[in-house]
């Protein structure tokens, strides 16, 4: 059945017509463009398509967009604070190199700001449990988990700046890295 | 001091991969596409005897339907056995019988449901012992690409090295050990997904989740009966690759063959069942392995008997089984080796490509059977290592060229950081440490007569520069690795390069990320473009400075003088006096490298296949509970001989992704089967390790310098994810002294061992 629903997506709103079996990953995908979230397996394993929905991490692939009638949706698309101030989680994300492929990132990065939101100076432990659901094949994770540990260092950093980050090299890097440890 | 290289440099596609911004196959939507989907066989072995598409045809909807025998059936793959879609047979659950495009992905599903196929179902075989028996179940027909038909050997690699018999008769001991190891799956994150768009000119875009777009460019061209010109293959960014998408897929070939039959995009993405259960696997292998060593601990002489289960298709099977004695001449001195190899078809899915090669298989038990024969000689593993370690300058009995190797200080160094030789045997019940090594190629002849790539470097008025190379970044930051090269060569930062890649129309050939060949083969070639570049830049900052062009360097985009550095020019000052006062071209620079190696001889199994060759030890430590059979890898300790490291942060990253897959493969990765038919396709049941499973990893790199390699780097991406397994059973068998011999490393094979061997319940 087609049904019409209003949400809010990295705060724009939009009223959409959507059939009732329809994921909100599919609509955000397919219909928004907001290719972001990926779809790792469809089936609530991966983690690929975490989102946050009302500020709670949540799967897209499990959700109907039926569900999200009044929500407030924010996808990796929405993570940035501006296009020219990254989330120091984007930021720490880069400068440790925590992404290869890249597939697992916007999952990964969801999933870590639900716990930066709570925990900007987590433990290791707390980091693996918040990334428990999250699956990367390339990077064995320990760059991942040392990106979320350190992500607070970015706060008020010039570094948020994506074009400045781009070109850290050197002591300003060299210093930041020190600091971080 | 360098201007890029050995520094820490973000990834250049990092900041589009954190924003969500970087485009994967499956993230590409173009108007009027059309969503497509695969019929596969649910039968492990049986004849096509008709297929009805009219009631799926009727369906609301549905804009095509293509079965096999409405393509050309022309067969491809190393050794072609393969068709896009099958015609007469299918040979294992999956098999791909018929394609369905649709306006969405439901009416496309509904629509496969339509399709009647009536099948004359054949008796299959699922193990390869079995399978070569005489009566067995015949998959493929004879032909002249396969070994024995009639006993389902598409290849035997069969070679001697040396004098086995009198190396033999040198052994004080002879060990002799089976080991086998078991399939499992790349389970990249991104399932394979290729778009497919077709002009009415006649020309093929697909976009594919691959890595080697000049390889699929071919065999789509092949089996479409087009010419390259008309097949353009291009690749977006690619969500993980290891092998895995190395060859063009079923998915691949019916979004093209659906697009030329509808006129619209279609779009083919696997689910994550089909990725895990019907694309490609690591081959299954039993490994028999007899070994002479003289009482002092030398290795004379080697016997491995190999089966490898090729599954329902060749995919790379053939170059994997001809790569294997390499595996056994490369790693250990070793004078005398026989070496005598099957590659088995049966009804299981088909084995192919995967991170290393065969060389884990080889790798696991090779480097077991060390540490038994460390411990019955008495010798410590680390003095073994020492007594039989490859060295630069040596050339193995199947002429493969060890020019760099830095494999005696990696073991030093995994010794010296772990305290390896006082901890090992001496640890309480319960807690263990495992040594092993590993090495890989950089590069490989053998399916084409060359190992080749070409590089296009263009400066820009304004002191940037674009890199058009045909590698393909599937993940592992080749796009990175290859623009800190054109940076270094050419004087300027890196953030002024611009990459250009993997487009089959757009950028010169380069035959795609497999071997761990990238860095070194088009790093090559760019590093010989950027140089073209570089010597038209420093023409044009002679003219301009008024002093000889072999006076001036470049680095960090300034050219000086090095007799009077007074005189100096921003790179940009350059290329505009180049415009203003040159023959009126912009700066172009071109450059090509193809591996002055051999073509790998099926025969003898000589030449030097590849230009250099990456080393590495590793030590894991493992604390094995007895009362569960559980093993946990505390640490894991690498340290790695890839020549001169470009970027640390990037080699780390392949390093700590290698110790992952190793541990899955050693401890978690496997399929159940019954009859070919895989049983847990999903990634909740094929476990792959999480972040809270990871052991702390060390990366200790040992730089040697290649000669042949782009500033004097060697590949990264293989080698390191070889020995892990091995590393890890011997640390079990350390800390509770028993030997698993077959992978993975299970808590019920834990508990049943020890016992058998009466400790615990």
């Amino acid at each position: 059945m087609i049904r019409g629903i209003s949400l809010r997506v990295n705060g724009v709103a939009y009223n959409l017509h959507i059939q009732d079996h329809w994921t909100l990953l599919d609509v955000l995908r397919a219909h928004l463009g907001l290719t972001g979230a990926k779809k790792g397996c469809d089936s609530g394993v991966c983690g690929a398509c975490s989102v946050h929905i009302d500020g709670g991490l949540a799967l897209a692939c499990l959700t109907l967009a039926a569900e999200c009638e009044g929500c407030e949706v924010t996808t990796v698309e929405g993570l940035a604070r501006s296009p020219h101030e990254l989330h120091p989680l984007q930021a720490s994300f880069v400068f440790y190199g925590a992404t290869q492929c890249g597939i697992c990132t916007p999952g990964m990065l969801m999933a870590a700001k639900a716990l930066y939101d709570r925990d900007p100076r987590p433990t290791r432990e707390a980091i693996h449990d918040a990334v428990g659901g999250n699956i990367c094949r390339c990077t064995g994770y320990a760059k991942i988990v040392r990106a979320i540990e350190h992500a607070h260092v970015f706060e008020a950093s010039r570094l948020l700046d994506p074009k400045a980050l781009m070109q850290a090299q050197g002591e300003e890097a060299e210093l930041l890295a020190e600091e971080s440890r | 001091m360098t201007t890029a290289i050995r520094k820490r440099l973000p990834r250049n596609d990092a900041l589009q991969k954190v924003t969500g911004d970087a485009q994967y196959a499956d993230d590409i939507y173009l108007p009027g596409m059309l969503y497509g989907k695969l019929l596969r066989s649910p039968h492990a072995h049986a004849r096509i005897l008709d297929i009805d598409t009219e009631r799926a045809l009727a369906l609301p909807g549905v804009r095509a339907v293509v079965c096999g025998i409405d393509t050309s059936g022309i067969k491809y793959g190393t050794v072609p056995d393969e068709q896009g879609l099958a015609i007469d047979k299918v040979r294992f659950i999956g098999d791909e019988v018929a394609a369905v495009a649709a306006v969405d992905e439901e009416t496309a599903e509904e629509a496969l449901a339509l399709i009647d196929v009536a099948y004359e179902i054949l008796p299959s075989v699922h193990d390869p012992l079995l399978a070569m028996q005489e009566g067995a179940p015949v998959i493929h027909e004879a032909s002249a690409h396969i070994y024995d038909a009639a006993r389902n050997i598409s290849r035997r690699t069969h070679l001697a090295y040396g004098n086995v018999e009198a190396g033999f008769a040198q052994a004080d001991y002879v060990f002799e050990h089976t080991f086998e190891t078991q399939m499992v799956n790349h389970a990249t994150i991104e399932p394979h997904s290729a778009v497919a768009q077709y002009d009415p000119g006649g020309k093929i875009t697909l976009y594919s989740s691959c890595q080697t777009p000049f390889l699929i460019r071919s065999d789509l061209a092949a089996t479409l009966q087009m010419p390259l010109t008309r097949v353009r293959v291009v690749k977006p960014r690619v969500g993980g690759g290891f092998g895995g998408k190395r060859e063009m897929m079923a998915s691949d070939f019916s979004a093209a063959v659906l697009a030329m039959k509808t006129g619209r995009p279609v779009k083919v993405t696997y689910t994550r069942e089909e990725a895990l259960a019907t694309t490609r696997q690591r081959h299954p292998t039993r490994i028999s392995l007899r070994t002479g060593v003289t009482r002092g601990g030398r290795v004379v002489a080697k016997e491995c008997h190999m089966i490898m289960e090729n599954g329902a298709y060749n995919g790379r099977g053939p170059d994997i089984l001809g790569s294997c004695p390499n595996y056994l001449t490369v790693l250990y001195r070793t004078p005398n080796i026989h070496f005598d190899g099957y590659l088995v078809y049966t009804n299981n899915p088909p084995g192919s490509a995967f991170r290393g090669f065969g060389n884990p298989q080889i790798r696991f038990a090779d480097d077991s059977q060390m540490d038994i024969i460390a411990a019955e000689l008495g010798i410590d593993p680390v003095e073994l290592r020492h007594l039989n370690v490859r060295e630069a300058g040596d050339v193995t009995p199947n002429k493969a060229i060890i020019t760099s190797c830095g494999l005696r200080e990696c073991v030093e160094e995994v010794d010296r950081a772990t305290d390896f030789r006082n901890r090992w045997g001496k640890l309480p019940f319960g807690q263990g440490v495992g040594l092993a090594c590993g090495h890989h190629t950089c590069g490989f002849k053998s399916l084409l007569p060359h190992d080749s790539s070409a590089a296009v470097v263009k400066l820009n008025d304004d002191g940037t520069a674009n890199v058009l190379t045909g590698a393909s970044d599937v993940g592992q930051g080749s796009d990175t690795a290859l623009g800190m090269i054109a940076a270094e060569e050419l004087g300027i930062p890196f953030h002024r390069i611009e990459m250009t890649t993997a487009d089959t129309e757009v950028t010169p050939m380069d035959l795609g990320s497999y071997a761990s060949r990238v860095t070194f083969i088009a790093g090559h070639a760019v590093r010989l473009a950027a140089a073209d570049a570089k010597s038209q830049l420093l023409e044009a900052a002679a003219d301009l400075l008024r002093t000889p062009p072999q006076d001036l360097v470049s680095e960090n985009g300034v050219i000086c003088s090095l007799e009077h550095p007074e005189r100096s020019a921003l790179v940009e000052e350059a290329i505009q006096h180049h415009l203003a006062h040159g023959p009126g071209s912009p700066i172009l620079g071109r450059g090509a490298y193809n591996a002055p190696t051999d073509r790998l001889n099926r025969e003898t199994g000589e030449g030097n296949t590849s230009p250099a060759y990456s080393f590495g030890a590793q030590v894991a430590e493992v604390k094995v509970d007895p009362e569960t059979g559980r093993v946990r890898v505390i640490r894991m300790t690498s340290a790695i001989d890839c020549g001169v490291p470009l970027n640390p942060t990037a080699i780390e990253g392949q390093v700590e992704g290698s110790v992952a897959g190793g541990m899955g493969q050693a401890l978690l990765e496997s399929f159940s089967q019954h009859e070919g038919l895989i049983l847990n396709p999903s990634l909740l049941e094929y476990r792959v390790p999480l972040a809270g499973e990871m052991p702390d990893m060390d990366t200790i790199i040992v730089e040697t310098e290649e000669k042949e390699g782009p500033f004097g780097a060697k590949g990264v991406g293989e080698f390191v994810q070889i020995p892990t397994a091995a590393a890890i059973a011997n640390a079990v068998y350390d800390a509770i002294g028993v030997r698993i011999h077959d992978l993975p490393i299970t808590p019920d094979k834990i508990l049943a061992a020890l016992s058998k061997k009466g400790v615990g319940t």
